[in-house]
């Protein structure tokens, strides 16, 4: 369904405001960083901010259109999906970067605008929205990876106050976030009713990181060790056991965006296509296909695979016009996100054969180098935001309807 | 589900409920026991024109409702979901060669018919055991000669639209025109059609023969994407039924990723499907991209729901009784018609350049 706003707009608006944003993005959006990226990268952290960078996000954040459909009261645009959409083409047009971003988008943000107290609205959103505060997700523990609600970090209470301790693992961005909204442990004597949603400084006295190295050789995680944390009661979304419903509702939130419902997977995705790849490394024949029938038949699937997804991600999107938010349709889109991302990685490094696994130094091209990197990354994209099989559980309970094992 | 207007849903729900009420399996059983030489019921066929389906991509003018391919599709793939038979795909992809070829007298003298249902139209391209559009067919002064193989629907059409070397002809039944039933495993209308000097009405050249097989392509992918969920449907149904162990099945973890997977494929699947036939109706210039990525998507997915409901039925999964093998032998026959998989991944590499 069409907002009311939507279906009462008459055609000449949606030009009136498109012309509006483009006039604005000319006026802001500094020459000097066009088709550049964000700064703040995901696995290797945020690098410092040039003075173009800062004044396009301060443009930004002032703007509200980083975070487009958040309420105006909050630092948000307060625009409706279509002008949101507006928006986002307009910043393509001109090759121009949304700047605010991160877990305070994606996932936190969305989350605490469901289940928040309006102080805690006021108070965490508008950072979010300027991409001034930086959030990190406290959940997996060494001891509950799949299977979260086993996490035994406990929040004691202490009557103004609870006192945390325990451990998280898979930190991302740990070492450079200001905040944590963290699940942890209110009552031991209950599984997923005993579980609550925290906000937690990362600069609060008792709070450790320690970048942990992963295969790719980058450290985009962290361990993050809680002793003895004080942490506000003001500080609890939602009430005491009531962590498991907010934190799930966050994770849909999470494979949303993992799944490119967001755009992010589309960018993880881009670059040299593989077709074009595997002509420049293999060859073609006389009649100009891959030189492989064998890899060329794979090549197809994979490309195909891609286009479908596409399209699918296409219709969800319009499916989901004026639905609440992501469903739990989004662990297929995860699961499928994942697979085609690790695909092209396995074709490309087959591809490229030995120039394909440098991992340093000379004799490699930059591409080639950054395909093992990101070969070796991409396994962790059926791992994280909930496995492929955890997915597959979702599926099959949550739509199809199948019940647990007795 | 692609973006519908009001039309489009009143007319997948109409097609839906007639399909359920009118259509289930239990009449293709009717039918395939009976065994009339035409391969289809009349009377359903009279209801189906009567509603109009046989003109939705006929335009106005010659009676026909011009609602485009999604909306085809939609009815299409409604009576898919029960293996309902009628020559409504032939007809109306026939009737679609007529509308975009050349010939005005074939417009008038066919296209009302076929869009009341009156006539049975159907394609005559293929001349072997697999989907090719080089053929060996001819044409000289106005007489057509040729022999196509396994003409869906050939057993009961009135005319044939035919592929010759040179393009795209109108054959009515008759004089020079031979047709011999080729029983098959679906147990649903396939021949062969020999025509030996038969008058032929030029529609077009070879370029709207390939046109044609594309839109043909998209309509039997929507028939196999019926097909594919109510398959995977009544499977997952059934899994809720059957105890052992002291279990319903759907409690085994093995089982709920393996439908989970299947339930992936299918929602992949139904955008290629949607979006090929919204392809044909924007006009766009890679409808032929989008129909090969449907067939190649189209044929995959069913083959997997089709054999993974053999499997997962178990035993009764392999009796008569049961659906499972019904949906399995049309699944085959799909699979391979208007190209499979493999046919329609070549040809999207060589679409892309590669």
């Amino acid at each position: 369904m069409a907002t009311a706003a939507e279906q009462t707009r008459p055609e000449g608006a949606a030009d009136d405001f498109r012309q509006e944003v483009r006039g604005w993005i000319e006026a802001n959006f500094p020459a000097s960083l066009r088709g550049s990226d964000n700064a703040m990268s995901a696995v290797e952290g945020p690098t410092e901010e040039t003075p173009d960078q800062r004044q396009w996000r301060e443009a930004m954040g002032d703007k509200g259109w980083g975070v487009p459909t958040w309420p105006k009261e909050y630092g948000g645009g307060g625009l409706d999906r279509a002008q949101a959409r507006i928006v986002q083409e307009e910043l393509a047009r001109a090759g121009a970067y949304n700047p605010i971003g991160g877990m305070g988008v994606m996932m936190f943000g969305p989350t605490l605008l469901e289940y928040g107290s309006e102080e805690q609205k006021q108070q965490h959103i508008p950072g979010i929205a300027r991409g001034e505060v930086r959030w990190c997700q406290g959940y997996s523990e060494p001891g509950a990876g799949s299977d979260l609600a086993s996490l035994q970090t406990f929040a004691e209470d202490k009557g103004d106050h609870y006192l945390v301790n325990g451990q998280k693992t898979w930190t991302s961005g740990g070492q450079w976030a200001d905040k944590c909204f963290a699940l942890v442990r209110t009552d031991k004597s209950q599984k997923h009713a005993g579980i609550s949603f925290l906000l937690i400084d990362m600069d609060a006295e008792g709070v450790e990181t320690k970048p942990i190295r992963l295969i790719s050789g980058q450290s985009p995680f962290c361990e993050t060790f809680f002793t003895n944390v004080r942490v506000p009661k003001e500080n609890l979304v939602g009430h005491e056991g009531q962590g498991w419903t907010i934190g799930t509702r966050l994770l849909q939130h999470e494979r949303n965006s993992l799944s490119g419902g967001s755009g992010s997977a589309s960018r993880m995705n881009a670059g040299n296509a593989v077709p074009n790849i595997a002509k420049k490394y293999r060859g073609t024949d006389a009649e100009g296909r891959i030189a492989d029938a064998d890899l060329r038949t794979r090549i197809v699937k994979h490309e195909m695979d891609q286009r479908a997804f596409a399209l699918t991600l296409r219709r969800a999107a319009l499916e989901a016009k004026g639905n609440a938010g992501p469903s739990a349709a989004t662990s297929i889109m995860k699961n499928v996100g994942a697979r085609i991302t690790q695909d092209r990685a396995e074709l490309n490094i087959e591809i490229m054969g030995m120039q394909g696994l440098g991992w340093e130094g000379e004799g490699f091209s930059e591409e080639e180098l950054s395909q093992t990197r990101s070969w070796l990354w991409g396994k962790a994209v059926s791992i994280y935001g909930g496995s492929s099989e955890i997915q597959n559980n979702i599926v099959a309970k949550r739509i199809l309807g199948m019940l647990d094992h007795q | 589900m692609a973006a519908l207007n009001d039309e489009q849903v009143m007319l997948r729900d109409m097609a839906r409920e007639w399909a359920d009420n009118e259509s289930p399996v239990t009449a293709f059983r009717k039918l395939r026991d009976a065994a009339p030489a035409t391969g289809f019921d009349t009377e359903a066929w009279g209801a189906i024109g009567q509603m109009g389906w046989a003109g939705v991509v006929i335009p106005e003018e010659f009676g026909g409702s011009a609602f485009g391919y999604l909306s085809l599709g939609l009815v299409v793939e409604q009576l898919g979901r029960n293996l309902a038979v009628s020559p409504l795909s032939s007809t109306a992809v026939a009737a679609s060669a007529i509308v975009m070829g050349t010939s005005d007298t074939a417009k008038q003298d066919w296209l009302p018919k076929l869009a009341s249902g009156e006539a049975i139209a159907t394609l005559a391209i293929d001349e072997g055991a697999t989907h090719s559009l080089d053929v060996e067919t001819t044409v000289e002064g106005g007489k057509l000669t040729g022999t196509k193989a396994f003409v869906a629907e050939g057993d009961g059409a009135d005319v044939f639209v035919v592929a010759a070397k040179d393009g795209l002809y109108l054959v009515a039944k008759g004089e020079g025109v031979t047709v011999s039933p080729r029983k098959m495993a679906d147990s649903r209308s396939h021949a062969e059609v020999r025509f030996d000097g038969a008058p032929a009405e030029k529609l077009g050249g070879p370029e709207l023969t390939a046109q044609v097989a594309d839109r043909a392509a998209a309509i039997t992918a929507a028939e196999m994407l019926g097909m594919a969920d109510s398959a995977f449907h009544q499977t997952l149904d059934y899994l809720k039924q059957r105890v052992q162990f002291g279990q319903v099945l759907s409690t085994f973890q093995a089982l709920q990723h393996r439908m989970a997977k299947m339930l992936t494929e299918l929602e992949l699947m139904r955008s290629t499907v949607e979006g090929a036939l919204e392809a044909i109706d924007a006009g766009r210039s890679d409808v032929d991209q989008a129909v090969s990525l449907a067939k190649a998507t189209a044929g995959e997915t069913l083959r997997l729901v089709s054999r993974e409901m053999v499997q997962l039925y178990g035993g009764v999964g392999m009796t008569d009784e049961y659906d499972a093998g019904l949906y399995l032998k049309r699944s085959a026959v799909l699979e391979v018609m208007w190209g499979n998989a493999a046919y329609h991944r070549d040809r999207f590499a060589r679409l892309n350049g590669y």
